[in-house]
């Protein structure tokens, strides 16, 4: 695969640190009485992998759901790339460059594995209703265009043999990989995944810690991570911001939000074991 | 539930010249049948069109109509008022009818957004129900006719060409129905189409993904309509005549079978749809003048048992059988 097609001009590098590619500062989500996320603030830097922990509950989902554009959020702002997203409608999150994964899996089900795949292609074009109809030769060499850049995808991620098949008849592993490869065939910058590692079992895991920090450096795709799985996080994160209760406890390098005395009672209430328990899921 | 069409180099051209070699033949039917059959079968072409715009809404999308007869009376009294007030030829009302539907469609489709499921079904049952009644109010009289409808004349052939009228209708019908067709076929195969099956499989990941369902959603119910309203144009050139009694929400729920019984979410499924609509229930009829009805709920719920995946599931599934090499296992 001479010159991925996966490959993109990495505009956002050559930016640096002084403007981080997402910045979310002082944001608050509220249902009815309860505060999911309270006056939440940090800075993703272009081409890390940041790990976000934390207890059931403590607001991770949320706060993917608010770069989603699923929730509302209140207080302060969130920025991408420098655009703000408080006034950007959901279909156009993609678009802009952040996609995303589910944690209990969102793919269409009547589709083969390619076409799923496919479909995260969609925010590449604007053809519409007549031009798809008439079908001029323009929409057709797109049309092949997007499918050479998933059949190299498919590749990528090993699904070659599968991608023809119904996407419901794959095992849950499967299944995760093709979400995984939908979101990628947007060409995100910014790429949120929600617990990947649940329901995989260890050799699994061990692949998706290659392919996180593959996709880092041969896509060039900032990552944010969601997971349960300690150790998983410690291993390819550049930095962890932990939350609790929708407040964020620490942010920092891995070993550093490890020892943090605030995690380590999130997790357990009290006791050093907490690195221990997540590396025994 | 059937697959989008499928999009690999060779399976396509297999596709489009399954579909020449299916219009030949359509085409020199007619000079085998008697005028009746012709006709009948202009019917059968016009329903295709109906169905499968509605199968692009309902199969694809997602979105149950229960109201379909309703775009199908619009576009049929379109036809006969522009025909019967205005001298506009009958070729012409085509595109107005067209035009008139999808305005119509995209219109309904907006609030409709609002709206899913048996909530959907409920809205455009309304629509089918109310749009007879308000076909017969009197201010409207002077273009619609009232209870008596509008009689047309049905077209002659063109050019001196040797068919008679039922013939060349026939014939004409075929022509825009190819036509619709693979303007259909182009927009389901493609991004579109991909979008449509997201919509109705997934939405939030749908938007995730970038696709603007409401803008999608409506825009899918305007041009479900626009073939509908072609379809009914077509209809009411056939038949010579619309009155209000002959768009009952009957019609609107004989679509909805039509669709089923031909498969879901496929192209195929809109030709055998039609040909079920228009035959079955004269089968019935034959079989017994008593309870016609009886007759053909029996065939609904054969079909329903014996081909849950719709037809054109059943002839696709023999199709791939019969082109697999003998010796491989099915």
């Amino acid at each position: 695969m001479a010159g991925s097609p996966l490959a993109r001009k990495d505009t956002a590098a050559a930016a640096g640190e002084a403007a981080p590619l997402l910045r979310v500062s002082g944001i608050s989500v509220r249902f009815g009485g309860i505060v999911a996320l309270d006056n939440l603030s940090f800075d993703i830097a272009a081409g890390q992998i940041v790990g976000l922990i934390g207890p059931n509950g403590a607001g991770k989902t949320t706060l993917f759901n608010c770069l989603s554009r699923l929730y509302p959020f209140t207080g302060g702002d969130i920025t991408f790339a420098g655009t703000s997203l408080s006034a950007v409608p959901r279909h156009r999150i993609a678009g802009l460059g952040i996609a995303r994964t589910f944690q209990n899996l969102a793919l269409f089900r009547s589709l083969s594995v390619f076409d799923n795949i496919l479909l995260g292609r969609h925010c590449r074009s604007g053809s519409g209703f007549l031009a798809n109809a008439l079908r001029p030769p323009r929409i057709a060499h797109e049309e092949e265009d997007a499918a050479q850049r998933v059949a190299g995808l498919v590749r990528f991620l090993g699904l070659d043999a599968l991608a023809a098949a119904p996407v419901a008849a794959m095992p849950f592993g499967t299944q995760k990989r093709v979400e995984l490869g939908r979101a990628l065939a947007s060409e995100p910058r910014l790429l949120l995944l929600d617990e990947p590692a649940s329901g995989l079992n260890h050799e699994e895991v061990d692949a998706l810690a290659t392919l996180i920090t593959e996709i880092r450096d041969r896509l060039h795709v900032t990552i944010l991570l969601v997971e349960h799985h300690m150790s998983l996080v410690m291993r390819v994160s550049d930095k962890v911001v932990a939350l609790d209760f929708g407040r964020k406890i620490a942010d920092g390098p891995p070993a550093a939000v490890r020892q943090d005395p605030e995690v380590v009672r999130a997790y357990l209430g009290t006791g050093p074991a907490t690195a221990a328990a997540g590396a025994g899921r | 539930m059937a697959a989008l069409p499928t999009d690999s180099a060779t399976a396509r051209r297999n596709q489009w010249l399954g579909l020449a070699l299916v219009v030949l033949l359509a085409a020199v039917l007619p000079f085998f049948l008697s005028n009746y059959r012709v006709f009948q079968l202009t019917l059968v072409l016009a329903y295709a069109i109906v169905l499968l715009g509605l199968n692009m809404l309902t199969g694809y999308n997602g979105q149950i109509s229960l109201g379909h007869g309703a775009f199908y009376a619009i576009g049929a009294y379109t036809a006969a008022i522009l025909m019967d007030k205005f001298g506009v030829p009958y070729w012409l009302t085509l595109p107005a009818a067209a035009a008139v539907c999808l305005v119509a469609g995209f219109l309904f489709g907006l609030p409709a957004l609002r709206l899913e499921g048996l909530y959907l079904a409920l809205a455009t049952f309304a629509l089918g129900v109310a749009l007879p009644q308000l076909l017969k109010y009197k201010h409207f009289e002077h273009w619609t006719g009232g209870v008596q409808g509008i009689v047309i004349i049905k077209p002659d052939a063109p050019f001196g060409l040797p068919v008679n009228a039922d013939q060349w209708l026939y014939l004409f019908t075929l022509g825009v129905a190819a036509l619709m067709f693979i303007l259909g076929v182009n927009l389901l195969r493609g991004r579109i189409g991909r979008a449509l099956v997201a919509i109705r499989d997934q939405p939030i990941a749908a938007e995730a993904m970038g696709v603007d369902i409401s803008l999608y959603k409506a825009l899918t119910f305007g041009v479900s309509a626009m073939y509908t309203g072609v379809g009914g144009a077509l209809g009411a050139i056939a038949v010579q005549f619309v009155a209000p009694d002959s768009f009952t929400i009957f019609l609107s729920i004989a679509f909805l079978v039509g669709i089923v019984v031909g498969g879901l979410a496929s192209v195929s499924g809109a030709i055998y749809g039609a040909l079920f609509i228009q035959f079955v229930p004269n089968i019935a009829d034959q079989i017994s003048k008593a309870a016609p009805w009886a007759i053909y709920g029996v065939f609904l719920i054969a079909c329903m048992f014996l081909m849950p995946g719709g037809i054109a599931q059943v002839v696709g599934g023999a199709w791939q059988r019969l082109r697999r090499k003998p010796g491989k296992s099915v």
